[in-house]
Parts: structure tokens; C-alpha cells; sequence
């Protein structure tokens, strides 16, 4: 049974956010039989709550709150109130990701040392290694039932695959599959598998992929050890004299605000609302807000080398049938700095329906040109395009002097400008997206602009030492013992992959650490 | 638009892009008579011409004139109580009918339009069709997109790897 705390109990933990990082994190304390209360911003939305709408789903779950931009990324003229597309309801941005579920590559956790210095990049090694994290991506490959590890089988290829993989071939690429999904391609852990709906961005129907929603929620909640408190937006992290935190401040759903006790605050927002939370919780004490000493909240803002190439075949492909990102070709992920660029990249199917299409093809387009693109919509095949994008201290996650929220707290500006390493980066991805698509005989090929961020990444980076970053090698601050970062603003870099696996293994490794620091009283 | 005329009747007549649009006090009816719109706030030759506006700007000659008409009829009823909007709806209709944009063929159309791409009249229109275009299951239909798919099973059994033209498949 779903346990129920009260406000003033001060032995439990506080998770905010209950996404890939918040809801793992979570469910891994209770099954501890460590206490908690996880609170989330969203609502909770089942799954019977879901539609086969694009626009219909985005309006009732993402995270639509005032934020600004700037800086001479592109999305900041497309998309200028919508840097990120992140959700805000129970399950986080886990109800709508694709699954792709990628571990890092050995050198991704050593760039500084590897990569040397980059004009410009604030780089910096991992305070981890892969080996270090091996046996936590098993666990979290075990958890999200990826596909094509643990015997897991892959899932099968979609008409959009078949055209990637055909075009792959021709060109000699040698790495390529239906990737590593967290996706059932059997039934496994009580959950059925795919349909092939081809809905996965909208909340999968039939519960196939892996969401903390109908997961790691209900089973932490089923321990009798964790409350989860929907519609329950954190909005100060609070602390006492000796600098240890003490509580959150938070609002209900009437606006309602309250404070809850906690013994341990674990901070999961995801990497805008994270760094907002620390900067916004700045006291007399803390004056350039908490866990700051080193002046990194917010700062290292990464977001992925991205971009899409959508390509039409004179036959019909329909893409939109099927899972939506169920193909990768692995062969451009490695560094080859020969290229003209460190860091690689991945190139992962991917598929929108008309609705989305119309609106991210090539967005504020119109005229004859764009019309006759959406007419050759049913011939379509795309991919995305996903890379590692150079941390840069001036990208950054800032509270905006005058613009306020409902709450009469400032809102967030995010501020990005593309690396040179990145523009390089993504010329040579279009360049060899479309070169996939016409070795099939692709008649035009369009190269789609970075959508709102879906890989947020860096802003309250991971360091050996304390004055380069936030967290330590377990998430804990510096600064503030009993205070942690359970979501991807940990990250130190953003390798070339898709980041919630890495983000899910964390929080594996952090529940272990919290548990047995509270076991020996030392937070 | 009064569901009585803009339903499905609308759609049996389907007929190319060159449609007349006939306009008078507050309706908008189209050429082949299959469909009319009586608009709340702008006139009927307002909004005949952002009808026309609204087609030059997503020109699809396989969609009928009630799929344009559609949104500014929304349009129309969101300037109902938005002074603003109506203002600068007015106003995009006035540009247009200066240049005599119905006398224009499509490129005449699509260079006007350019002239006017960063004003709020145009990026408002446009804003509104491309979501009030594309977002409508008559269009996916044209257009070849089966929509949702939850409630007939998924594609595992209908067709998600179906294509038959790849050599290497
Ligand atoms: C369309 C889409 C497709 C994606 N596909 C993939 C993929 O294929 N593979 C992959 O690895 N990643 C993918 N991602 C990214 C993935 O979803 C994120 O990396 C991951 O969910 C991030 O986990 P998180 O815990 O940091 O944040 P989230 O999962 O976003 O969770 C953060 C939660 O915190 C809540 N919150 C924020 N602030 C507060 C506050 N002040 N108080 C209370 N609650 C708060 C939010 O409402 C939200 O529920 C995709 C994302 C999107 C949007
Ligand atoms: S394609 Fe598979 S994973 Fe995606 S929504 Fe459908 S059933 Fe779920």
C-alpha cells in the first residue's frame, strides 16, 4: 500500500521530480525500506489517459510554464518560449521518450584527457569510469528489459527501418539494428509487448515501454515506503544554520504552499527546472543559491548535437507504422577526430505523424515548396541525428531578472550557442543522413532543424574535484552533505548517446550510496 | 460555420484548388455552393480573402476550400473577442485585396505573400493553418497518414513492415 507521511516527519527522503532520474531513484530507496516522498510537479496521468494525438498529448503533459531563450541556436528563433520539450506529469519525460537505451562508450567518461584542450569547451573527465558503471548498466538494462542485452530479443524492423538499414548497407556501414529499445519485444515484467503502434512520443497504450509511470512507481509504492504527491511543484529547498537542508517548500494543486520535512533532499527535475530549484532556493547564507560554491549551477548546458534528415522515395514507405525510433547505425558514434570534429555521433530512425511533421519539417516554411514535402508525406522515411555537443560555460540555465512564474518566482532563460565542434558535427550527419537515404533512391532529402531539446543535460555537472562542479562521483553536492542531483544535470559530458540509460544507472548507484550513508548515520 | 452546411456534404463534393469564392455580408459560400461560413467578427470578403490567403500559403490542390475555410472560421470566432486579432486580420485582408490578390495565379499569390512573411497578419494566419491544416483527419487522409492506431490494434498485424519495393529488404 502507497504509504502517506507527514509534513513535519523529518526522517524521510524528498525526490523531486519522478522522471527517469526522480522515479528510479525512488522506487530503489523503498525497496531499501528507506522512506519517501516524491514530489511532482505534473499530475498523474494513466495510462488509459493517453491518445494517439500528437498535439492532444503535448498540450495535456508537457512541461508549459514560461521559460526564454537565447543565444544564436536555432531553436531560440523557431521555438523562442519552448527551448525543451520535457514532461511535467508523474513519469516525467519517461511517458513520452523514444526508449532508445545506449550505453556510453569508454572514452566518453574521459573527453578532457582524450579530447585535449577546445577552444571554447569546458571539458572535463568523469570522476567514473565504464568500468565503474558496468555493473549499474546491467541492472539498469535488467530494469528497463532493453532490447538486444540479457538475451533480450531485438525488436523487428519497421518499414522505416527497412529503408535505414537498405540505405546503410549500400553505403557500407557494418553497425546497424533495431537498437536497444526499453521496449518489450516480448511480454516481460508483467508488461506486454509492442503493437507497433507508432505512438511512442505520445505515451505508449500498451504499456511496452518503459515509463517510472507503470513501473518504478507503483512497485516503490507497493513496499508501503513511498507517497508520491502529484501536482506538488517544489519551489525552495530549505536549510538550516549548520547548512545542512532541512526541507522543501512546495505548492499543492489550489497554489496551496507547505513545507516537508526531509532528512535527504534529491533533486531531479530534469536540467532546467534542477539548477532554477538551486538558484531560486539562494538564502543568506547560500547567496549565489545552494550547492554553488563553485559557481557551475547551471552552467555546461548540453542539449545534443541534433538535427533530423527526412528523405521521399517515389514509393510509399508509411514510417509512421511502427515503433518510432527502433533503428540505429553505430558506425559514426566513435572519435574520429580525421572527420574534422571530436565525439561522434548516432543516427536513430525516427518518425512524426502529419501533425508534428507540418510543424518541425522545416519550421515557420510555407509556400508551394513546403506543401509538396507534406505531400509526399505517405513516402517519407527519417532519422535523427544525435551526437555529442561541447559543454560551454557560457550555455547556461539562468534566472531571468524580471519575467516571473505563477508563483512569483523568476522563470528560467536558457542560453545556447552551437560549438564550432558541433556545427561541424552536424554538417557531416546531414551530410551522411542523406547520403543513407539516397543510396535507395531518396528523389529530395530535407535537413530538419534541431527540435525543442529533448536531451537536457550538464547543469549541475559531476567533478573530482569541488571546484570544478556541483556533484561528486555519487551525485551528493559538495557543498551540502545531505543533498543530491539524480537526474542528467550530473552530467559531467554528454557522450554521443541518448542519455536516460546512464541517468537511470545513477540513480541505481546513488540509492545505494543514500541507503547506506543513512544506515551508518552519516546524513 | 453552421454544422448543417459544413459537414459531411462539404466533403462529398470535392473538387480541385479553383475554387470561386463567393462573399456578402457575413457569409462565405463557396464557388460550387457546397459549403458556406457566416463569420461573427470579420466581414465575408474579409474572410473570403484570408481563406485565399490561407490556401496560397499551404497551396494543396487535392485539399477542398472547406479545409482552409475551417480555420478561419476559428480564426473569425477567437477575433470575436480579441479586438487586437481582428485588428490585424483586418488588416492582412486589406493588404491583400489592394494588391487584388484573387486576381493573382499562385505565384502572384505566393510573392505577395513573401512581401508581407514577417507581419503579424501573415505569421498569425500562418500559425493557425499549420496546425488547423495538419492536424485534421480529412487532411491525413489526402495526404496518405492513417492516424491513430491504438484502437484497431496497432500495425503489428497491419502492415508495419510491409513495403515491397526495397532490394535489400
Ligand atoms: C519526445 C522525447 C523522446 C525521447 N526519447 C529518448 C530516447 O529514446 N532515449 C533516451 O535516452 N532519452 C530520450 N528522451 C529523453 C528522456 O526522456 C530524458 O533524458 C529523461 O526522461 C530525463 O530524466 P530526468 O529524470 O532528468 O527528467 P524527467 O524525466 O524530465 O523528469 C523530471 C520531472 O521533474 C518534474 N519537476 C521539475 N521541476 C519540478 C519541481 N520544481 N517540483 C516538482 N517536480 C518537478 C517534472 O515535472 C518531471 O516530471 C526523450 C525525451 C522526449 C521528450
Ligand atoms: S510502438 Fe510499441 S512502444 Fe511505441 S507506443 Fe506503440 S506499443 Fe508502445
Amino acid at each position: 500500500m502507497a504509504a502517506t507521511f507527514e509534513l513535519n516527519d523529518d526522517s524521510v527522503v524528498v525526490v523531486i521530480g519522478s522522471g527517469a532520474g526522480g522515479g528510479t531513484l525512488s522506487n530503489e530507496l523503498a525497496q531499501k525500506g528507506v522512506k519517501v516522498v516524491l514530489l511532482e510537479a505534473g499530475g498523474r496521468h494513466e495510462i488509459e489517459d493517453f491518445s494517439n494525438d500528437e498535439w492532444g498529448m503535448f498540450g495535456q503533459i508537457s512541461w508549459l510554464d514560461k521559460r526564454t531563450t537565447s543565444g544564436s541556436w536555432r531553436v531560440a528563433k523557431d521555438f523562442s518560449g519552448l527551448p525543451a520539450w520535457i514532461v511535467k506529469a508523474v513519469g516525467g519525460s519517461t511517458v513520452h521518450w523514444a526508449g532508445a537505451s545506449l550505453r556510453f562508450q569508454e572514452h566518453e567518461f574521459k573527453v578532457k584527457s582524450i579530447y585535449g584542450d577546445i577552444p571554447g569547451a569546458n571539458l572535463l573527465d568523469w570522476p567514473i569510469s565504464l568500468a565503474e558503471m558496468e555493473p549499474y548498466y546491467d541492472r539498469a538494462e535488467d530494469k528497463l528489459g532493453v532490447t538486444g542485452t540479457h538475451g533480450i530479443p531485438r525488436l523487428p524492423g519497421s518499414n522505416n527501418f527497412r529503408v535505414f538499414a537498405a540505405g546503410a548497407k549500400k553505403l557500407g556501414y557494418k553497425d546497424f539494428h533495431t537498437g536497444n529499445m526499453a521496449i518489450n519485444s516480448q511480454p516481460r515484467d508483467g508488461r506486454g509487448a509492442c503493437q507497433q503502434i507508432g505512438f511512442c512520443f505520445q505515451g505508449c497504450k500498451s504499456g511496452a515501454k518503459w515509463s517510472t509511470l507503470y513501473t518504478e512507481i507503483p512497485k516503490g509504492e507497493a513496499t508501503g515506503n513511498l507517497e508520491v504527491r502529484p501536482s506538488s511543484q517544489a519551489l525552495q529547498i530549505q536549510h538550516n544554520a549548520a547548512g545542512k537542508v532541512t526541507g522543501v517548500l512546495y505548492a499543492d494543486k489550489d497554489g496551496k504552499q507547505h513545507v516537508q520535512k526531509a532528512r535527504v533532499v534529491a533533486v531531479a527535475g530534469n536540467s532546467i527546472e534542477s539548477p532554477r530549484l538551486l538558484l531560486n532556493s539562494a538564502s543568506a547564507k547560500f547567496p549565489d543559491g545552494l550547492a554553488n560554491s563553485s559557481g557551475q549551477v547551471g552552467k555546461n548546458y548540453m542539449r545534443h548535437m541534433t538535427g533530423s534528415v527526412y528523405a521521399i522515395f517515389d514509393k510509399p514507405v508509411r514510417m509512421y507504422r511502427g515503433t518510432t525510433m527502433a533503428g540505429i547505425i553505430k558506425d559514426e558514434a566513435g572519435n574520429k577526430p580525421e572527420r574534422g570534429f571530436v565525439g561522434g555521433y548516432e543516427m536513430e530512425t525516427l518518425s512524426l505523424g502529419v501533425p508534428f511533421m507540418a510543424a518541425f519539417l522545416e519550421p515557420g516554411a510555407w509556400g508551394r515548396d513546403f506543401a509538396s514535402a507534406m505531400e509526399g508525406y505517405a513516402n517519407m522515411a527519417g532519422m535523427w541525428l544525435v551526437g555529442e555537443d561541447m559543454p560551454q560555460e557560457k550555455n547556461a540555465i539562468t534566472l531571468h531578472r524580471a519575467e516571473k512564474d505563477q508563483y512569483g518566482l523568476p522563470v528560467p532563460n536558457v542560453h545556447f550557442d552551437d560549438h564550432a565542434n558541433d556545427i561541424a558535427m552536424r554538417e557531416h550527419a546531414y551530410k551522411q543522413g542523406s547520403a543513407v537515404y539516397e543510396a535507395v533512391g531518396a528523389v529530395r532529402t530535407f535537413r530538419t532543424p534541431p527540435y525543442p531539446s529533448t536531451h537536457n543535460l550538464g547543469t549541475n555537472r559531476m567533478s573530482e574535484k569541488a571546484s570544478d562542479g556541483v556533484v561528486n562521483k555519487h551525485g551528493q553536492t559538495h557543498d551540502i552533505a545531505n543533498l543530491f542531483i539524480s537526474d542528467g544535470s550530473q552530467f559531467t559530458t554528454g557522450a554521443a548517446e541518448n542519455p536516460t540509460l546512464t541517468i537511470v544507472a545513477l540513480a541505481i548507484r546513488q540509492a545505494e550510496y543514500i541507503a547506506e550513508r543513512m544506515a551508518k548515520n552519516e546524513i | 460555420m453552421s454544422k448543417s452546411v459544413m459537414g459531411r456534404r462539404a466533403f462529398l463534393a470535392t473538387t480541385s484548388g479553383a475554387i470561386v469564392l463567393v462573399a456578402g455580408g457575413n457569409l462565405v459560400i463557396g464557388g460550387n455552393g457546397a459549403w458556406a461560413m457566416s463569420t461573427k467578427a470579420l466581414t465575408g470578403d474579409e474572410a473570403a480573402m484570408l481563406v485565399r490567403m490561407a490556401r496560397a500559403t499551404y497551396p494543396h490542390a487535392m485539399l477542398d476550400d472547406t479545409i482552409y475555410g475551417k480555420v478561419i472560421h476559428g480564426l473569425d470566432e477567437k477575433a470575436a473577442s480579441d479586438p487586437a486579432l481582428l485588428r490585424s486580420l483586418q488588416e492582412g485582408a486589406a493588404t491583400l485585396k489592394d494588391k487584388k490578390f484573387e486576381t493573382l495565379d499562385e505565384a502572384g499569390q505566393e510573392a505577395v505573400l513573401k512581401a508581407i512573411e514577417s507581419s503579424a497578419p501573415f505569421q498569425t494566419v500562418r500559425g493557425e493553418c499549420v496546425v488547423g491544416i495538419y492536424n485534421n483527419p480529412d487532411v491525413w487522409k489526402v495526404l496518405g497518414y492513417e492516424g491513430p492506431s491504438a484502437e484497431l490494434g496497432g500495425y503489428i498485424d497491419r502492415g508495419f513492415d510491409d513495403i515491397d519495393w526495397l532490394q535489400d529488404a
